[in-house]
């Protein structure tokens, strides 16, 4: 187990190492791209542009550049170009609008997921399970940006059961918390609510014909006993490492498109503004929060995988 | 006897179990004829692929009804006309910015947007960019995640470890952030010789996103694969690396390869509208069915029929790529019948 983790950690370092060096290069190769230029604006002068490269450091070549950054974020006092605010503050206020997204969805999709899982395994072939399948492909297909909108619209402007968007802290009041992020939880769960219920179908239909559901079966056992404590307790081992996966990669700011519908304001929502105005380290930051959230979710998975099947045994 | 090669569920097991089965069928049936026509009994998915090819077509037709219906090409302003609707004159974008709805007419079928051009024609031209991208998208990451995935399986060791690797950070990189991030970049730059707003730059920033979830498993089939006697045999013939991989493993993946293509298609689809929408996929005035739902989210809710057009159409072309394609892999999996006759 020690060694496991030694190793996973080394390996995560390495992997946000060149995820951070990538970054920083695919701004870099950006014609035009002088941050000098958007720091200073429009009305700057070639002598102020040459004054804010010196102070920012742009003059020197890029691999001290990009120390000189890694220096800054790693000790939280990094700047982005455009507003000269503090990254890290930033982040950490929109921290709370992601975390309820992903925390609320994410059980919401689990929940869900399993539930019309199991239920369209159960009923494989039936009415029930084919009008569910149409469903799961519908959710699948739909892009969260184009159902937020619909929803916006329609429970929004025409029933007034929603707000048109924005996030209110939970501290401040829980029902309008509430009322802010219902919307955001569907839209999000609907697409891993329709890949989670067809992996877990496909799952537990092979799992059926293992011999210790049989066993199980012919210890006299109940349809729902057998359904429950065999058949969907080792089938449940994909979802979970499915689930642990796009958690994180929502908590690390992934679900942008859905915050920004939203107006949320939160990491993702942050990081695609940023995007746009091309100013790298606040980019930088959170493609690599959202990278480490990804790494170390996956290694919790795969230890959480060990205790739930003692035949898989931790490596690499 | 299982060809079991460590790729969970991609339809791979291939030759040895459905020589199996065959053997229940008259002789000399090939897998590919018995896959279709387990295809040709699953009526749901012909339906939908039918449904696809309609779209393809009514996009590739979008020039003849700019031209002959609609008299309007995608980016005309009409924005200070008047057309007439029912009998009497309507502007086709009224005083205070709201565009004319559907009025079921030649003109303005489907309604105009705040610019006054004509939504029907833009959302077959953009049927035509959004599709033009999806499959150049597909081709890309097929293609090259083929190539890494066979080179990587095979040669084991060293080139294994490092492009599995590379995977692994593409794959760690959050799929939008990667995504606009190289889309906002390459928009504004260029790739080398092509333009920033050319199509083939999302198509090429999509395709590269993509490219680990189609290289891991094939990876994974092709360290099974290589083990295998008929490997071996042809190795004992002399052929060279190159000439093993083409023609002894690339032909066993061909089911997996199959089974990816209407998934990534799918995939890519949805993600060009994503991409659009935060301004990083197909550059404006072209039109996209991603960059119309964009203009149309920003009209809520003056207009919503700018949403609802290209959302649904989306949606209708996502779905029938979607199910045709679970109906191709339910073909190709000798297991199908597990999967689909209970």
């Amino acid at each position: 187990m020690g060694r496991f983790i030694v190793r996973r950690l080394i390996g995560a370092i390495g992997v946000l190492f060149v995820i951070s060096v990538l970054t920083f290069l695919i701004f870099q190769a950006i014609p035009n791209g002088d941050p000098a230029q958007r720091i200073g604006g429009r009305t700057a002068n070639a002598q102020e542009l040459a004054q804010i490269r010196h102070e920012w450091g742009f003059d020197k070549p890029i691999y001290v550049q990009y120390y000189k950054t890694m220096e800054k974020i790693l000790t939280g006092t990094v700047v982005s170009y455009s507003q000269d605010i503090n990254v890290m503050s930033e982040i950490r206020r929109g921290l709370p609008a992601t975390l309820s997204l992903a925390i609320g969805a994410g059980i919401i999709w689990f929940t869900l997921g399993v539930f019309f899982g199991t239920v369209t395994a159960v009923k494989a072939g039936k009415f029930t399970d084919r009008s569910l399948t149409v469903l799961a492909f519908l959710g699948v297909s739909s892009p969260p940006f184009f159902l937020g909108a619909l929803l916006i619209y329609y429970a929004g402007y025409k029933a007034n059961i929603i707000p048109l968007g924005g996030f209110v802290p939970f501290t401040n009041s829980p029902w309008e918390w509430f009322r802010h992020l219902i919307g955001p939880w569907l839209v999000l769960s609907v697409l891993f609510i329709g890949i989670y219920s067809r992996v877990l179908r496909s799952t537990i239909l092979d799992t059926m014909h293992e011999d210790y559901i049989r066993t199980a079966r012919a210890k006299g056992l109940t349809e729902r006993q057998v359904l429950i404590r065999h058949t969907l307790r080792n089938s449940l081992i994909p979802i979970v490492s499915l689930w642990g996966l796009d958690f994180a990669a929502v908590i690390g700011g992934g679900a942008i498109l859905t915050e920004s519908v939203f107006n949320l304001q939160g990491v993702g929502q942050f990081a695609a503004d940023s995007i746009q105005r091309l100013d790298v380290p606040p980019v930088l930051v959170i493609t690599m929060l959202t990278a480490f959230f990804v790494v170390l979710f996956g290694a919790i998975v795969d230890i959480v995988y060990a205790l739930l099947d003692p035949r898989i045994r931790l490596t690499g | 006897m299982s060809v079991g090669t460590g790729t969970a569920g991609t339809g791979t097991e291939f030759s040895a179990e459905l020589f199996v089965q065959g053997a229940e069928l008259p002789p000399g049936i090939g897998p590919y004829r018995l896959a279709w026509r387990r295809l040709r009994r699953n009526k749901a998915a012909l339906a939908f692929g039918g449904v696809f090819l309609v779209i393809v077509v009514l996009c590739l037709l979008a020039p003849v009804y700019a031209s002959h219906i609609a008299h309007t090409g995608p980016n005309d302003n009409h924005i200070t006309e008047m057309i007439n609707v029912g009998g009497k004159p309507t502007s086709v974008v009224s005083l205070i910015g709201i565009p004319i709805g559907p009025t079921w007419h030649s003109k303005f079928f489907l309604g105009a947007d705040p610019n006054g051009r004509d939504i029907a024609v833009r959302l077959l031209y953009g049927g035509r960019n959004s599709l033009e991208v999806g499959f150049v998208a597909t081709l890309i990451t097929m293609v090259l995640a083929t190539i890494v995935g066979l080179v990587a399986g095979y040669s084991r060791g060293l080139i294994d470890g490092t492009l599995t690797r590379a995977l692994d950070v593409i794959w760690a990189y959050p799929v939008y952030i990667l995504g606009v991030a190289l889309g906002v970049s390459l928009a504004l730059g260029g790739i080398g010789p092509i333009h920033g707003n050319s199509l083939l730059v999302p198509a090429f920033v999509i395709g590269f996103v993509f490219i680990p979830y189609v290289a891991k498993p094939i990876r994974g089939q092709v360290l099974g694969l290589r083990e295998r006697e008929f490997v071996d045999a042809a190795r004992v013939q002399g052929l060279s690396h190159l000439r093993i991989m083409a023609t002894e493993i690339l032909p066993n993946l061909a089911s997996t390869i199959i089974v990816f293509i209407p998934l990534m298609l799918a995939n890519a689809i949805l993600l060009e509208a994503g991409l659009s929408y935060l301004g990083a996929g197909v550059q404006p005035p072209n039109p996209s069915w991603g960059t119309m739902i964009s203009d149309g989210v920003n009209n809520i809710p003056a207009a919503i029929h700018l949403v609802l057009v290209p959302g649904i159409m989306l949606v209708v072309a996502v779905l029938s790529i979607n199910v045709f394609g679970a109906g191709v892999r339910d073909a190709l999996d000798p297991r199908a019948r597990v999967r689909i006759g209970r």
